[in-house]
């Protein structure tokens, strides 16, 4: 048995080092003609195949065993356990409250400012979970809101000097507005399509901005972009990153609160409908056209809305900062954090944006380990890692019989994979 | 009427790598429903190889023709093992998920090869070493086209009259086609549709790494977020032709080529890329089907 497996792991050990063979080994130096070979990296590859394979299908023959008898594994059921009795969830949800509001004052301007990008990211992720997430609508051009939200600010302060607390609310409509556009032209196309088409408008809004130097200042971008004042009084750097450290807290509570209750809403309803199955969900009744739009213009809203903080923050906004891979890095928190999930997307962003801050030594292989996530948490854990999950009701069964299922009396029950209970 | 002409002749070029790269698209879609955004990454990793291998005959001092068909052949060899490989880890376990998760997956790879190069590489424009051959019967007509857009123009029409053929006529042909119309019916008159699968990537992945290599030595550098551009106007092309259509992807290349190149000529060279985007998604709004392909109800 583990000789078989020891072969298999050997044959796909060796393929992989055939595979990398030119790329990984050999660098060439086209101006000096001279050849480096690399005979480390060969080994590493095929010694480190050897060794996933070997793993993965111990792994999986573990799980094999364990799906016949039907038990969750440890780890899942001690999560589960945890979450869901209040004893816990109380205390935790108390000391992370008191973590967060005492952060900037035991921490550095630099540490408050990592905090705050994360905490955008957050943002961002549970905007792009509305379109992804609960409505299914794959949106890869989710950047250009952002970036309209930015450069919306930054311009109209420029050109009129409106302050940031006015435009706040504009970059806001602005975001939806712009949702509303990009929606109308792709509503009658499926998954596929919509990806490219979204992914399209995303990389047109970036050139125009790059390339149309007198509406937007080209690649030279926006400078001197000012911070949002403390009533009226300007701050220092310091007292600056904290207020704006503040401020994102209550915009991520803000939008916590209200995605949650958006997902329990009719709308919330109609968007896992049209997720589903969109005949089945026009065959019901539901607005196709409405519910599509209204997903990418809530959508679309929250990264206006972050977008003006996110020039606030930076005092300088250029192109550079919009391109498609920022859309990728938002859909890997989504995917990764589950989609549809509020707790997991805020976990994922938490993880992806925090974790290669504080493991700089690794910053190269960011980008390589966000591809790697999007297609490992696909194949292995599409739920993503804290699995959204549906309030289901039941009903009290009827006395005159012709009911399979008399259950207690109804009332909201949530219903999630492996018995974890949506927050 | 000069200048016409010569946008129109480096349209066409460049519609000829476009729609060698398009057939990809296409036939992977056609056979599995997946647009594979990894296909682009698998253009530049030919590149690359051909690249490598080149500069490393070079050095050794090899004849210009050996060193020619060698890396031409090393560069086929191994997208073409890129794309098995990326097919039966990528693709594969998501055969019967919803069609969100398999598209992901493919954003993924996409991502995950390009940084692999980056980091194996170097974020540098490498030089391309010039493979084409001068051609000598072209000396006097230097001025209007040079002999790398006669070998292009050449190489494609050949590639295309040949993958006809192989459709067509073979075996392997014949079972792609009722992979793509029908799996489980395929799957129960005997053919291996796995294997059917792999050999589609396969020979898509060849088409792509040729297209990769004549176009890296026409233009002299490459860099490793190639891909990425050439694989959505490719996709563009593929979708305006028809995406499904073997036909539709040559004739959207090239349209898309010629459309391109007379806008940059007449227009604007600064939003090149923007004419691309603006033509799909023109298309997709107005004519999905494409200009070859025929629109298909979703049947409930």
């Amino acid at each position: 048995m583990f000789a078989v497996s020891l072969k298999k792991a050997l044959l796909i050990a060796l393929w992989f080092g055939f595979l990398c063979l030119p790329i990984m080994v050999i660098r060439v130096n086209p101006y000096e003609q001279t050849v480096q070979w690399r005979w480390m990296n060969l080994l590493l590859v095929v010694g480190g195949t050897l060794v996933i394979s070997l793993a993965a299908d111990f792994f999986r023959s573990r799980r094999a065993g364990r799906e016949a008898t039907g038990r969750p594994g440890p780890v899942a059921r001690t999560i589960g356990h945890l979450l869901e009795t209040p004893r816990f969830r109380l205390p935790a949800l108390a000391i992370a409250g008191l973590a967060v509001l005492l952060f900037p004052l035991v921490f550095s301007s630099y540490q408050v400012n990592i905090m705050t990008t994360a905490l955008i990211y957050v943002v961002l992720g549970l905007g792009l979970n509305i379109v992804v997430g609960l409505a299914g609508l794959l949106d890869l051009g989710y950047v250009a809101f952002f970036a309209v939200g930015a450069y919306g600010y930054g311009l109209l302060n420029y050109h009129f000097g409106l302050g940031f607390w006015t435009c706040l609310p504009i970059g806001a409509a602005l975001g939806a507005l712009f949702g509303i556009l990009l929606g109308f032209p792709v509503l009658r196309l499926r998954g596929d399509y919509l990806a490219i088409v979204t992914l399209g408008f995303g990389e047109i809004i970036r050139l125009i901005l790059e390339n149309w130097n007198d509406f937007s200042f080209g690649p030279s971008g926006i400078a001197n972009i000012p911070r949002p004042a403390f009533f009226g009084l300007d701050l220092s750097l310091r007292g600056s990153s904290i207020y704006l450290y503040f401020l994102m807290v209550a915009l991520a509570l803000f939008t916590i609160f209200v995605v949650t209750r958006l997902k329990h809403s009719r709308i919330g309803r109609a968007w896992l409908a049209l997720r589903e199955d969109e005949i089945a969900c026009q065959a019901m009744g539901i607005d196709k056209t409405r519910t599509k739009l209204t997903a990418f213009a809530l959508g679309a809203t929250w990264a206006g809305l972050v977008g003006v903080i996110f020039a606030a923050k930076t005092t300088f906004i250029n192109p550079a900062s919009f391109t498609f891979l920022e859309s990728a890095i938002i859909l890997s928190i989504v995917v990764l954090g589950g989609m549809g999930s509020i707790a997991g997307v805020i976990l994922a962003a938490l993880i992806l944006i925090l974790l290669p801050e504080y493991l700089r030594v690794f910053a190269d292989f960011r980008m390589l380990l966000f591809g790697a996530i999007l297609v490992l948490m696909m194949v292995f854990r599409p739920g993503g890692i804290v699995p959204s999950s549906r309030r289901t009701y039941t009903y009290a069964g009827s006395a005159a019989g012709g009911d399979d299922h008399p259950g207690p009396p109804g009332g909201p029950r949530t219903v999630a994979a492996g018995g974890r209970e949506e927050p | 009427m000069a200048y016409f002409l010569e946008l129109l002749l480096s349209g066409l070029t460049r519609g000829s790598i476009y729609a060698l790269i398009a057939l990809g698209y296409t036939m992977v879609y056609g056979i599995i429903g997946l647009i594979n955004f990894a296909h682009g990454e698998i253009y530049m990793i030919g590149a690359f190889t051909a690249l490598i291998v080149a500069s490393l005959l070079n050095i050794a001092g090899l004849p210009h023709l050996a060193v020619l068909i060698l890396a031409s052949l090393a560069a086929v060899i191994y997208a073409a093992a890129y794309g098995f490989t990326v097919e039966k880890l990528a693709y594969k376990p998501l055969r019967n998920a919803p069609r969100l998760s398999p598209l992901i997956s493919a954003i993924g790879m996409s991502i995950f090869l390009q940084n692999y190069v980056l980091l194996a590489q170097t974020s540098d424009f490498l030089p391309f070493p010039s493979l084409i051959p001068e051609l000598p019967f072209l000396e006097p007509y230097a001025h209007i086209i040079g002999s790398s857009e006669v070998v292009i123009l050449l190489v494609t029409a050949a590639v295309m009259v040949l993958l006809t053929l192989v459709i067509r006529f073979t075996k392997t042909g014949k079972a792609m086609r009722a992979t793509s119309e029908d799996r489980t019916m395929a799957m129960l008159v005997g053919v291996n549709v796995n294997r059917v699968i792999s050999n589609t990537f396969i020979l898509g992945s060849v088409l792509a790494a040729v297209g990769g290599i004549l176009i890296a030595s026409h233009i002299g550098q490459i860099n490793f977020a190639i891909g990425f551009i050439a694989g959505i106007k490719a996709f563009t092309a593929a979708v305006l032709g028809g995406i499904g259509s073997i036909p539709g992807a040559v004739l959207g290349g090239f349209v898309l080529g010629c459309t391109e190149s007379l806008a940059t000529g007449y227009v604007s060279s600064d939003y090149e890329d923007v004419f691309a985007f603006a033509i799909l998604v023109l298309i997709l709004i107005f004519r999905p089907a494409g200009l070859l392909g025929r629109s298909a109800d979703t049947k409930v």
